[in-house]
C-alpha cells in the first residue's frame, strides 16, 4: 500500500497510489478525495482526482506543504478504498454512420464487424475515472480488450459535441465541440455539460455509464428535445 | 434611466472579466482561469476600496474604450498601460494608471496600449453586477464560461454597476507601480523531474528560453534547447496547475498559465512558485526568461514575504497629491506618444521587448 508524495510547486502535490489506469488503484483515490472534502482542513483549496493521484491544492498564505500534508496522511490511514458506489447513468447514443464517421474504419482495423463493435461497445458498464480536458469530459473504462486501439495519429481539429469516442482502453462523449484525437463511433443527444443547470457536468468521477443504442429517429427527437433547454438530465439516471 | 454601467465602445484586442480564478470545481475538468497578474487586480481593487478578490477587466496587447453611465464611478489601472478620458466639451485628457480617477456620466475612458507587460488591470469601485458562475465571474473564453457569455468584452457590452451608497473619498495612488522583482524564474522541481535525464534538469535551470508565438491565458510556448525524457513523455493524465512546465515528445517546454486544463498527460519538469505567477503571466511572445530552482519551503518563505510586501504597498496608498510635484499626467502622456511609436516603428513587434521583457534574467 506504498503512498508517493510528489511536488507541484508551492500550492499543490500530488499523492500517488500507482502508476497505472485500473480499478483498485482509482478506488484509493477516490476514497482519500471523499474523506479531505469531508475532513476540509484549513487551507485547502481543493482536491482532484486523476487516474492513479489525488492532486491536493492548498493556499501558500494561510498554510503550508507540511501542515497540509500531515492532515493528508491522518486522513490517508483512514481513508481504504472502498468509497461509496456512485450514480449510474443510462446515456443514448446513435451508432451510425455519419454522426460517428470512425465506425467502419474502426471496426475493419480491428477485424470486427460494425454490428460486433457496437455490441461490444453499448454491452459494457464502464466507470468515470477521471475529468479533465475540458469542462465535462469524463475518462471512462475499461473498454473491452478487442476494442483497445491507440488514439488517431492525426488528430482532428474539430470534434462535434455529444461524440462518442474510444482510445486505449477508454471511451468518453465529447461535453464540447473541440479538437480530439479520439475515434468516433456514435453521438449522444444528451449535453453532458449546461451551463443553466445547477450542477452542469453530469458525470462525476466515481460515476458508472452503460450506452444504450437508439436509431436515427430517436436520436433526431430527442436532440430536438434537449435543444428546447427543456430536457431533464434525472430521467438518465437508472433507477436501482 | 438606465441602470449604472460601463458601456464598451469600442472592443480592444482581448479584455476579459476575471477575479482570483474559479477553485473548488476541477474535479469537473473546470478550468480555474482569473487573473493572469493577480498583483494587479488586488492593487487595483485597493485603490478603488474594493475587497482584492473583486472582479475586474484583465486588458491584453490594447484595451477597449467605455462610456460611463453612471454618476462619480471610480476606477483604477494597475499596469503599463496608456489610458485617456474624453469628457463633453473638453479635450481629451491623458490620465495615469496607478492611482483612481472619478469619472462622470458621459465620460469616455480610452484604455490604450500596454507597453511593458503581457496585461493590465482595471477596477471599477463596488465590482461589477454580474452573475458569478459557480461562485467566480472569471472568464474562460475557450468553452464560453464566465460573464457576457464567457466572451471578450465585444462592442457594445454592457458591464452593470454595484454601486456604493457612501460617497467617494478624494482620488489616491500607489506612490509608484509594483516592483515585480527580477532574476530568473524560480521553480521547485517535479512533479515529474525523475522523468528526465539529468543533463535535461541541468539545461532546464542553465539555459536561456524565450516565451514564443504560441502564447495565451492557457499557457507559453519556450523556445531553446529540448528536454530529453528518459523514457516516453506521457504519463497516465493527472492534475496541473497554474505554473505547471509540462515537456511533450519534442522536448519544448510549455509553461502553463491559468486557462490551463486541469489535468493533462506530459511529464512535467518543474512548477513556477506561486510567488512569481504574476510576473510569468506578464510574458510576452520575445521575452526571455530563466529557471532557478528552489525547494518548497523556500517557496512558502518567498510567499509569505511577497505577501507582506504586497500589504505593505497598499498601506501606502494615500491621497493623490495637488499640482506642484512631479506631473504624473504629462509624464504618462509622453508614455503613450512613445509607446505609439513603438506599435508604428514595430514592423509588427507590437511591443518594445525590452521594456516588455523588464531586468534579463
Amino acid at each position: 500500500m506504498d503512498v508517493r508524495f510528489t511536488t507541484a510547486g508551492d500550492t499543490a502535490f500530488n499523492v500517488e497510489f500507482g502508476e497505472g489506469i485500473d480499478r483498485p488503484t482509482n478506488a484509493r483515490v477516490m476514497a482519500l478525495h471523499a474523506r479531505l472534502k469531508a475532513a476540509a482542513p484549513p487551507g485547502l483549496v481543493e482536491t482532484v482526482p486523476t487516474f492513479r493521484s489525488l492532486q491536493v491544492v492548498y493556499d501558500p498564505a494561510v498554510t503550508s506543504r507540511r501542515e497540509v500534508q500531515a492532515a493528508v496522511e491522518a486522513e490517508l490511514a483512514h481513508a481504504g478504498d472502498a468509497p461509496a458506489e456512485g450514480a449510474l447513468w443510462r446515456l443514448p447514443v446513435c451508432y451510425d454512420a455519419e454522426l460517428g464517421p470512425d465506425l467502419a474504419e474502426l471496426s475493419a482495423s480491428l477485424g470486427l464487424s460494425e454490428e460486433r463493435l457496437i455490441d461490444l461497445h453499448g454491452s459494457t458498464e464502464y466507470f468515470v475515472y477521471m475529468l479533465g480536458f475540458m469542462p465535462g469530459f469524463a475518462y471512462m473504462g475499461d473498454l473491452p480488450a478487442e476494442l483497445e486501439k491507440p488514439r488517431r495519429s492525426e488528430p482532428r481539429v474539430r470534434v462535434p459535441a455529444g461524440s462518442v469516442a474510444t482510445a486505449g482502453r477508454l471511451t468518453t462523449v465529447y461535453p464540447w465541440e473541440s479538437p480530439g484525437g479520439w475515434h468516433l463511433i456514435g453521438r449522444c443527444p444528451v449535453p453532458l455539460y449546461d451551463g443553466a443547470r445547477p450542477s452542469p457536468v453530469l458525470l462525476a468521477a466515481g460515476d458508472r455509464v452503460r450506452f444504450e443504442a437508439v436509431d436515427r429517429a430517436r436520436f433526431d427527437a430527442l436532440s430536438a428535445e434537449a435543444a428546447t433547454g427543456r430536457f431533464d438530465p434525472d430521467t438518465l439516471r437508472a433507477t436501482p | 434611466m438606465n441602470a449604472p454601467c460601463l458601456t464598451v465602445v469600442r472592443p480592444g484586442l482581448f479584455a476579459t472579466i476575471q477575479d482570483l480564478g474559479r477553485f473548488g470545481h476541477q474535479e469537473l475538468g473546470m478550468p480555474v482561469a482569473g487573473a493572469l497578474d493577480p498583483i494587479a487586480l488586488r492593487l487595483a481593487n485597493a485603490l478603488v476600496g474594493n475587497p482584492p478578490g473583486t472582479a475586474g477587466v484583465e486588458i491584453a496587447l490594447l484595451g477597449p474604450a467605455l462610456k460611463v453611465e453612471a454618476d462619480g464611478v471610480r476606477v483604477a489601472v494597475v499596469g503599463p498601460m496608456a489610458l485617456s478620458l474624453e469628457r463633453e466639451g473638453e479635450s481629451p485628457q491623458a490620465l495615469a494608471p496607478h492611482r483612481s480617477h472619478t469619472l462622470a456620466r458621459g465620460d469616455v475612458l480610452k484604455l490604450g496600449a500596454i507597453t511593458g507587460a503581457a496585461v493590465a488591470c482595471l477596477a471599477v469601485a463596488g465590482g461589477f453586477a454580474l452573475e458569478p458562475f459557480l461562485g467566480s465571474l472569471s472568464t474562460y473564453v475557450r468553452a464560453g464560461i464566465g460573464p457576457l457569455g464567457g466572451k471578450p468584452l465585444g462592442d457594445g457590452a454592457r458591464l452593470p454597476l454595484n454601486r456604493n451608497d457612501a460617497p467617494p473619498d478624494g482620488d489616491v495612488e500607489l506612490p509608484e507601480p509594483p516592483d515585480y522583482g527580477g532574476g530568473p524564474v524560480r521553480v521547485v522541481l517535479g512533479p515529474q523531474e525523475d522523468r528526465f535525464t539529468a543533463e535535461a534538469v541541468e539545461t532546464f535551470l542553465s539555459a536561456t528560453y524565450r516565451v514564443g508565438k504560441d502564447a495565451d491565458r492557457m499557457g507559453l510556448r519556450l523556445d531553446g534547447p529540448t528536454l530529453a525524457h528518459t523514457g516516453s513523455a506521457d504519463i497516465p493524465s493527472d492534475g496541473l496547475v497554474t505554473g505547471s512546465i509540462q515537456v511533450p515528445g519534442n522536448g519544448q517546454p510549455i509553461l502553463l498559465l491559468n486557462d490551463h486544463q486541469t489535468a493533462g498527460g506530459y511529464a512535467k519538469i518543474a512548477t513556477v512558485i506561486s510567488a512569481d505567477l504574476p510576473r510569468v503571466g506578464r510574458l510576452s511572445p520575445g521575452c526571455t526568461l530563466s529557471f532557478r530552482a528552489v525547494t518548497v519551503e523556500e517557496a512558502e518563505v518567498i510567499r509569505r514575504r511577497q505577501e507582506q510586501t504586497i500589504a505593505a504597498w497598499v498601506r501606502a496608498i494615500r491621497p493623490v497629491r495637488p499640482a506642484g510635484g512631479v506631473d504624473l499626467e504629462a509624464l504618462y502622456a509622453e508614455n503613450l506618444v512613445s509607446g505609439v511609436v513603438d506599435i508604428v516603428n514595430g514592423n509588427g513587434d507590437i511591443l518594445n521587448r525590452e521594456e516588455m521583457c523588464g531586468r534579463a534574467p
